[in-house]
């Protein structure tokens, strides 16, 4: 379960990165008409309530819903999806600032040393880097906590869709605290596992 | 001619509805320093970006000679590009060390292992001691300094700068003249310095404009310039007593 657990947050996370990053990067960094728009609405995505992401994953997800036909439902894909839809607009928004956050004045002095758009990009995106480990460190809380969401489009199913997060939800109802708790203190250790490597990680990033 | 680096036909920079700059007709011959002098908001530091194709004239052309190729900003390379270097009045330094600062342009161009180039540049404005620390400790001048270093590393054929001893200490700016002095003697390198400092310009250049409210309003080798100008304001400006 505890392997569920992790299997779906880095799963999620992963996607997460490789969609959150670089759309925040191109946010931050191309004009484009409706920005303002977008950025607005990925705000609100990032304090939007996990529950109501369930339900529409949940009707979307359904026999008769759009994507009904994928079988997805009750699936641990289900439980990716939503998760997905949940943290990378944390990701996007938090990747967005950072990049903001440059000072201006270093991409013309950047070309003037001869980059490459896609060199000032990178070297952006590496100046930007202690805010985006923020934002990645924020999806992964958002993700390995989540419980609503992953309940409702995953459904809880033992030996399936039975993830930390729900399993403590089913096992205080049942009034088994004392494994709850231990369950709780398991996801709480996976958490600071996790999160320690990513600080240890950005301590060798601002020493390079 | 092929000892013309750049030309400049009937040049104008609008921002807005404000025409910034207006150049009928500039030349800039192989390994000269020429120095752009005038008050602050003249255009001075529109015509540097010009030249450092950073920016596309709003009308006429800024044509950059190289090897018998003439190009402008819309059809330079990235490699056409790389033969300039510009420093900025206010250096904006990557959150890395010195030495990966100064080594970054190198970098740029797939130079990854030049050790020897960089510590010679590091040498050069003695940054050597603190080539491991990161800027956001350094002085003023030392960040001018790494930001020289980083674009001489480069060896360009033009470099470009503005303003690049502002605020600084006396041996900063002589540490700073003195590497531009070299660059230009013992590699050609052809330069433009923008300096609000008459004095500068008369130590360094070869050749000195004024230019006032967008317009050259003189241009002439530096003793001309300060010997024997042709306009009142020229002479009122090197004199000190120039009023905007």
């Amino acid at each position: 379960m505890a392997l569920r657990s992790l299997q779906v947050t880095i799963t999620a996370l992963g996607i997460c990165i490789v969609i959150g990053i670089p759309a925040g990067a191109a946010l931050a960094l191309i004009r484009f008409p409706g920005k303002r728009l977008l950025t607005a609405l990925i705000y609100t995505g990032m304090g939007f309530p996990p529950v109501v992401i369930g339900l529409m994953v949940y009707l979307l997800l359904s026999r008769s819903g759009p994507l009904g036909s994928l079988g997805w439902l009750f699936t641990l894909r289900a439980m990716i999806l939503a998760q997905i839809i949940l943290a990378t607009p944390l990701i996007v928004g938090i990747t967005m600032s950072s990049v903001l956050g440059v000072d201006p004045g270093l991409q013309p002095q950047l070309r003037a040393l001869g980059a490459t758009r896609w060199q000032i990009v990178r070297a952006l995106l590496l100046e930007a880097r202690f805010g985006i480990i923020v934002g990645v460190v924020a999806g992964f809380g958002s993700v390995i906590s989540e419980v609503g969401a992953v309940m409702l489009v995953g459904g809880n199913i033992e030996g399936r869709t039975r993830v930390m997060t729900t399993a403590i939800v089913l096992e205080t109802r049942q009034g088994s605290f004392d494994f709850a708790l231990a369950l709780g203190i398991i996801l709480l250790a996976l958490s600071f596992i996790t999160n320690l490597t990513m600080v240890l990680g950005q301590g060798k990033l601002s020493s390079s | 001619m092929s000892d013309i680096v750049y030309s400049i036909e009937n040049l104008e920079q609008i921002y807005g509805s404000r025409t910034v700059l207006r150049v009928p007709s500039l030349q800039i011959a192989q390994g000269e320093v020429l120095a752009l002098v005038g008050p602050s908001g003249a255009g001075k530091s529109t015509l540097l970006r010009l030249l450092a194709l950073l920016e596309t004239p709003t009308r006429g052309q800024v044509t950059l000679h190289l090897d018998g190729r003439a190009v402008t900003s819309a059809t330079a390379t990235i490699e056409d590009r790389r033969q300039i270097a510009m420093v900025f009045q206010r250096p904006v330094l990557l959150s890395r060390s010195v030495r990966a600062n100064v080594a970054y342009g190198l970098r740029l161009r797939g130079k990854r292992n030049q050790h020897d180039r960089v510590e010679a540049a590091l040498e050069r404005v003695a940054l050597t001691h603190i080539a491991d620390t990161h800027p956001r400790t350094l002085s003023g001048g030392e960040m001018q300094r790494v930001a020289v270093a980083r674009s001489l590393i480069l060896e360009p054929r033009v470099l470009l700068l503005d303003e690049p001893t502002a605020n600084l200490d006396p041996y900063n700016v002589g540490l700073i003249e003195s590497l531009v002095r070299e660059q230009n003697q013992q590699f050609g390198a052809t330069s433009v310095l923008v300096t609000h400092n008459v004095f500068q310009a008369r130590r360094l250049a070869s050749r000195v404009a004024l230019i006032l409210d967008g317009d050259i309003i003189e241009i002439a080798p530096t003793e001309t310039f300060f010997n024997a100008p042709r306009d009142p304001r020229t002479a009122a400006f090197v004199s000190g007593e120039f009023v905007y």
